[in-house]
C-alpha cells in the first residue's frame, strides 16, 4: 500500500470539499444565519487543518506505484472522510445534534440516496438545506472524478488514474471517451453542468430560485432530498413533468450525450442499455398508471404520479410526489423491481444498473446453452460485441457480494425489531441509493427511528452501493494494507 | 495532437510512454487485449482490441481527426495495408510505417508517395547504421551527432590505468589539450550532471560534447591506441547483422557471420556472397576460437536473445577483443543489472527506433521551430540530449552563460553552441543569438520540449 500517495488524495479531496463548501457559507452569511455560519466557518477550519495533516504525512520521497489496491483504498477512504467531514455543519450547528444522524444525512447525501433521520425539514437552516442538496450534486459523479478533471496533460504515471475512475464510476467496464483522463473527466463534467443548469432554468419558471437549485441538485445527482415536507407533491404538475424528465435524462450514461455531442445519434439509439432503460421506464409507469387509475379519475393525473414514481426510484432519485406506500400490492413489486434495476452504467444513478441486469441474463442463457449441449460455442454480447470474460468474472463475483451484503445488512436491521417491510425496503434503498421504501421508511416516513447499529449497517450500504462494493469491502481486507 | 498507434510490441509500448509523456492523445490499436489492458492502466492513453488494418477499426479509434498513425506491428504488409487505408479515412493524415523485410527496403522509397507515407523506419537498419559508425571511429561506447555532425556526444569507460582517472573536471582541458565538457558521469547505475570539482574515478563512464574535428585527438591525448577495424566478426545471422555486413563489406572491412539455423545461413550466403559465414552453435567457446575471436578486432553480438548477447560479449572481453558491443531488446528494464558488466557498447534497435518516430513528432508538432529538432537518449535513457534553435520567442538571448546559470533548472547544461558554422564547447562567457543552434542535456525527468522549458 502506498500510504503517502493515498494521503496526498485524501488531503487534496479535503481541499476540493472545502472549495465546495464555501458557497454554503456564504449563503449562510446572507441569509443572516449566525449559528450556521460559525458552524460552517468550524469546519472550514476542521478541514483544512486535517488537509494540512495529511499533507505533511505524504511529504518525501514520491512513489509511483498506483494500482488496483490504491485506486480502490483511494475511492473508498475519500468517501468515508467526505461523509465525516460532510457532517460537520449539521452537527456543530447543532439542527442535527446526534452526530451519527448528521453522518448519516450526509452519507445519504453524497452517496445520493436521499434517505433521511429528519422527520421536518422545513425549520432547516437555509445554508444547510443547500448543503444537503448539493452533497447530492458532487456525490453524482464523484468528488473524485472532479479531481480527475484537475490533473494536467502528460502527468508522469497519470495512466495509474485510471484505476480511480473504474473505483468511483458505475458501471462493469469503465472505460474513457477520449484517450486523456483529464479530458474525460472535465467532458463528463461539463456535461453534468449544462443538464444541471437547464433543470434549474427550466424549475426556475414555476418556483423560487433557491427550491430550483436544491431541486436541480436532487434530480441532477439523482439523489432526493427535498426542501419541503410535502416532497414534490406541492408543486405545480409542470413542475412534476419537469422533474420526470431530467431523473430520466440523468440516469442515461453519459457517454450517450458525449456520442450526440459528436453528431453519432445513431449509435445511441442502437445502444442496447439505453432501449433496455427506457422500454423498463414506459411500461412500469404504464403499468403502474393503469393499477393506481381509479375510476373516472383525472388521467393525466394517474400517469404524471405513475411515470414521477417510476423515473424517481429507477433513476434511483427517491423524490416522491405521492405516498406510494398506499398503492396496490403490484405497484409496490414494480417499485422494487425497479430499485434493484436502477438507472444505466456511467450516469449518476445507483441500483445493479441495466446493463449488469442485461448481462447476467445473457451470461446465464450462454451457460444454460453449454449445459444443454457442451461444446456448444456461445459468446456474450453486448451492442455487437463479445464481452470479454474478465468482465463477466467480475460480474459474477459483484453479483455474490451484492447478494451476501445484502443478506448480511438484512439480517443486522432485523435486530431492530421493526417488520419485514421496513426492515427488507430500508436495506434496499440504502443499498441501491434510492432513499425510501416501504412501511416506516416509505416516501413519507424517514430512517430516524433506526438503533445507531442500524444506522451503521445502512450507511456501509449506501457506501457500497454508490462505489459499487469492492472499494469498500477492500477496505475490509488486510491484503490491502499490507506493505508491499 | 491526436496519435494512433497499431500494434504495441516492444517500439510500440516504448512510443507509448515517450509520446504519453508529451501530452499526447493516443490511442493504440492491437489484437491482444492483454496488453492493451496493461498499458491503458500504466499510461494515460486509449486502447481498441483488433485489426489495425480494418477500416471499421481504424474509424473507431479517430483516425478521421488523427494527425499521426504510428503502423508498427510485427507485420510489414499490414503496417502498409494500415497506413493506405488510414489515408483512404483522412487524406490529411501523416503515417509513420515500420518496415523490416529488407526485400522491401530497397523498393519502399519509391513507393513513398504512392502509399503517402511521411516516414519510414527500420529499426534494424538504423541499428546496424550506428554501429557501422562505432567500428569507424572504434574508441567510444556511443556516439551521438549533433549540428549536422559537427557536435559530438561521445561515451567512454574511464580504466583503472586512464589518464583521466582520478582528474577533477577543471583540470580536463590540460589533460586532454581540447576544449571539451564532461555532460554527465555514470557512476555505478546513479547518473550525475557534475560540477567543476568533480573527481573522475575509475569504472565511471562518461559523456562528453566535443567538436567532431576533434575526436581523434582526444583518443590520442586519452592514451587509447585506434587500430583501425580489419576483421569483425557478428554472432547471431538476423537482420541486423544482413544489414551490418552489407554496409562493412562497403568500407572494406572483412566480416564473418556466426549463425546456428542452417536455413538462415544458407540465406545470408545467397544475399551476400562475399562474406564468410559458418553454421555453428554461437554458445560453444570452441566455435568462437576457431573462428578466430581472439585474434579480430571487434565482436557484435546480434542474437535475438538478450541473455546470449550478453553472455557472448562476456566471453569476448575476457577474450580480450578490442570492441565489443552488445544488441539488447530490453534496455530500460534490464539497465540496472547491465550497466555493471563488461559488455562495450549497448545498442537497442528499440530505442533508435522510438527515439527517430518521436523526433518527428516533435518536429511536426511545433511549426514555429521551437521544440528540439533532435533528441537522443543515452545513459540508458537515463539522460536525453536535445537539440535546439533559438527562435524570435527564446529567452535570456545573448545573455553570458554563467549569468543564465542561476535561471536554469537544476540537472540542465548546455554543452555546445553552433554559432555561424562553428561550435563553441559552451563555457561561462558563452552566449546564445537567435539563429544558433544549441544543444541542451537534460536528466530525463525533465520533460524538456521546448527550449524555453529549461528555465525555472
Amino acid at each position: 500500500m502506498n500510504y503517502k500517495s493515498l494521503s496526498r488524495f485524501t488531503a487534496l479531496i479535503l481541499l476540493i470539499e472545502a472549495a465546495l463548501m464555501s458557497p454554503a457559507l456564504i449563503l449562510a452569511i446572507v441569509f443572516h444565519e449566525p449559528r450556521s455560519t460559525a458552524a460552517y466557518l468550524e469546519t472550514l477550519a476542521i478541514i483544512l487543518i486535517l488537509s494540512g495533516l495529511f499533507f505533511l504525512l505524504s511529504r518525501g520521497e514520491k512513489a509511483d506505484d498506483f494500482y488496483e489496491k490504491e485506486g480502490l483504498a483511494c475511492a473508498g477512504i475519500s468517501w468515508i472522510v467526505l461523509g465525516l467531514t460532510g457532517a460537520l455543519p449539521f452537527f456543530l450547528s447543532r439542527e442535527i445534534p446526534a452526530f451519527i444522524d448528521a453522518f448519516f444525512e450526509t452519507v445519504s447525501g453524497f452517496t445520493t440516496t436521499g434517505a433521511s433521520i429528519l422527520s421536518e425539514v422545513e425549520s432547516l437552516d437555509k445554508s444547510l438545506l443547500y448543503w444537503r442538496s448539493f452533497t447530492h450534486w458532487i456525490g453524482g459523479m464523484g468528488v473524485l472524478v472532479f479531481l480527475l478533471a484537475l490533473v494536467p496533460r502528460g502527468t508522469r504515471g497519470s495512466g495509474f488514474t485510471m484505476h480511480i475512475l473504474r473505483a468511483e464510476s458505475p458501471g462493469p467496464d469503465v472505460g474513457k471517451l477520449v484517450p486523456q483522463i483529464g479530458r474525460t473527466a472535465r467532458i463528463l463534467y461539463l456535461i453534468y453542468i449544462a443538464l444541471t443548469a437547464l433543470d434549474v432554468i427550466l424549475l426556475s419558471f414555476d418556483m423560487p430560485l433557491f427550491d430550483a437549485f436544491c431541486i436541480a441538485f436532487g434530480t441532477a445527482g439523482t439523489g432526493g432530498f427535498a426542501v419541503t415536507n410535502a416532497g414534490l407533491g406541492g408543486y405545480s404538475p409542470y413542475i412534476q413533468w419537469v422533474t420526470t424528465l431530467f431523473m430520466f435524462l440523468f440516469g442515461v450514461n453519459f457517454s450517450c450525450y458525449y456520442l450526440l455531442l459528436r453528431r453519432q445519434p445513431r449509435s445511441v439509439l442502437k445502444d442496447e442499455e439505453l432501449r433496455f432503460y427506457f422500454l423498463t421506464f414506459f411500461l412500469s409507469g404504464l403499468i403502474m398508471g393503469l393499477v393506481i387509475h381509479p375510476a373516472g379519475g383525472n388521467l393525466e393525473e394517474s400517469m404524471r404520479a405513475s411515470y414521477f414514481q417510476a423515473a424517481s426510484i429507477m433513476s434511483t432519485t427517491g423524490f416522491a410526489t405521492v405516498d406510494f406506500n398506499l398503492w396496490p400490492s403490484v405497484t409496490k413489486g414494480i417499485l422494487i423491481f425497479l430499485t434493484i434495476l436502477g438507472a444505466s452504467a456511467g450516469s449518476t444513478g445507483g441500483g445493479m444498473k441495466c446493463i449488469r441486469i442485461q448481462l447476467i441474463f445473457k451470461d446465464l442463457r450462454s451457460n444454460l446453452k453449454r449445459m444443454i449441449r457442451p461444446g456448444r460455442i456461445s459468446l456474450v454480447r453486448n451492442n455487437g460485441r463479445p464481452v470479454s470474460d474478465n468482465v463477466l468474472e467480475n460480474l459474477r463475483t459483484y453479483l455474490s457480494a451484492y447478494v451476501l451484503i445484502a443478506l448480511i445488512s438484512f439480517l443486522l436491521l432485523t435486530i431492530d425489531g421493526k417488520d419485514l417491510t421496513t426492515s427488507v425496503t430500508a436495506m434496499l434503498a440504502c443499498f441501491n441509493n434510492v432513499g425510501p421504501g416501504f412501511g416506516e421508511v416509505g416516501p413519507m416516513g424517514n430512517f430516524g427511528s433506526f438503533s445507531v447499529l442500524s444506522k451503521l449497517v445502512l450507511i456501509f450500504d449506501m457506501l457500497a452501493g454508490r462505489l459499487e462494493i469492492f472499494p469498500i469491502i477492500a477496505l475490509l481486507s488486510r491484503t490491502t494494507w499490507k506493505h508491499d | 495532437m491526436k496519435i494512433i498507434i497499431a500494434g504495441v510490441g516492444k517500439v510500440g509500448a516504448s512510443l507509448t510512454a515517450e509520446l504519453a509523456a508529451d501530452g499526447h492523445d493516443i490511442t493504440l490499436i492491437d489484437t491482444r487485449s492483454d496488453v492493451l489492458e496493461r498499458l491503458c492502466t500504466q499510461y494515460d492513453v486509449m486502447g481498441l482490441e483488433g485489426n489495425c488494418a480494418t477500416m471499421q477499426v481504424l474509424k473507431d479509434a479517430g483516425a478521421a481527426e488523427a494527425d499521426l498513425l504510428i503502423a508498427v506491428t510485427n507485420a510489414d504488409e499490414i503496417n502498409l495495408l494500415c497506413c493506405v487505408t488510414a489515408h483512404q479515412l483522412n487524406p490529411r493524415i501523416h503515417t509513420i510505417v515500420r518496415i523490416r523485410n529488407s526485400e522491401y527496403t530497397s523498393q519502399i522509397m519509391e513507393l513513398r508517395d504512392v502509399f503517402g507515407l511521411s516516414l519510414i523506419v527500420n529499426p534494424e537498419r538504423s541499428a546496424a547504421w550506428e554501429i557501422e559508425r562505432l567500428l569507424r571511429y572504434p574508441g567510444f561506447l556511443t556516439r551521438e551527432s549533433f549540428a549536422k555532425g559537427q557536435v559530438e556526444l561521445v561515451e567512454f569507460r574511464i580504466d583503472a590505468d586512464s589518464p583521466l582517472s582520478g582528474v577533477t573536471l577543471k583540470n580536463l582541458p590540460s589533460v586532454l589539450k581540447t576544449r571539451v565538457l564532461i555532460c554527465a558521469v555514470m557512476r555505478g547505475n546513479g547518473i550525475t550532471l557534475p560540477g567543476g570539482d568533480f573527481e573522475l574515478q575509475a569504472g565511471d563512464r562518461i559523456y562528453m560534447t566535443a567538436p567532431a574535428r576533434e575526436l581523434s585527438n582526444i583518443l590520442r591525448n586519452l592514451g587509447v591506441i585506434t587500430h583501425r577495424v580489419k576483421r569483425v566478426i557478428l554472432g547471431g545471422g538476423g537482420r541486423i547483422s544482413f544489414y551490418l555486413a552489407q554496409m562493412l563489406e562497403r568500407d572494406g572491412i572483412q566480416v564473418q557471420i556466426i549463425d546456428q539455423d542452417r536455413a538462415r545461413c544458407e540465406d545470408l550466403a545467397r544475399k551476400l556472397p562475399t562474406v564468410s559465414i559458418s553454421c555453428g552453435d554461437i554458445t560453444d567457446p570452441s566455435v568462437l576460437e576457431r573462428e578466430g575471436i581472439a585474434s579480430s578486432d571487434a565482436f557484435v553480438a546480434l542474437t535475438g536473445l538478450d541473455e546470449l548477447n550478453i553472455v557472448m560479449s562476456l566471453y569476448a572481453n575476457s577474450q580480450k577483443v578490442p570492441i565489443v558491443i552488445t544488441k539488447q531488446g530490453r534496455i530500460e528494464e534490464l539497465q540496472d543489472i547491465i550497466s555493471g558488466l563488461s559488455l562495450g557498447s549497448v545498442i537497442s534497435p528499440k530505442q533508435l527506433c522510438s527515439d527517430i518516430v518521436v523526433r518527428y513528432v516533435r518536429s511536426m508538432r511545433d511549426t514555429t521551430g521551437e521544440t528540439a529538432l533532435t533528441v537522443q537518449t543515452v545513459a540508458g535513457g537515463q539522460v536525453q540530449a536535445c537539440e535546439f534553435v533559438i527562435g524570435p520567442g527564446t529567452l535570456h538571448k545573448d545573455t553570458p552563460l554563467i549569468e543564465l546559470n542561476k535561471k536554469i533548472k537544476p540537472g540542465i547544461l548546455i554543452p555546445a553552441i553552433f554559432h555561424e558554422g562553428t561550435v563553441t564547447i559552451a563555457g561561462g562567457s558563452s552566449r546564445y543569438q537567435e539563429g544558433d543552434t544549441v544543444i541542451v542535456i537534460s536528466t530525463i525527468n525533465k520533460n524538456i520540449v521546448r527550449f524555453n522549458d529549461i528555465f525555472a
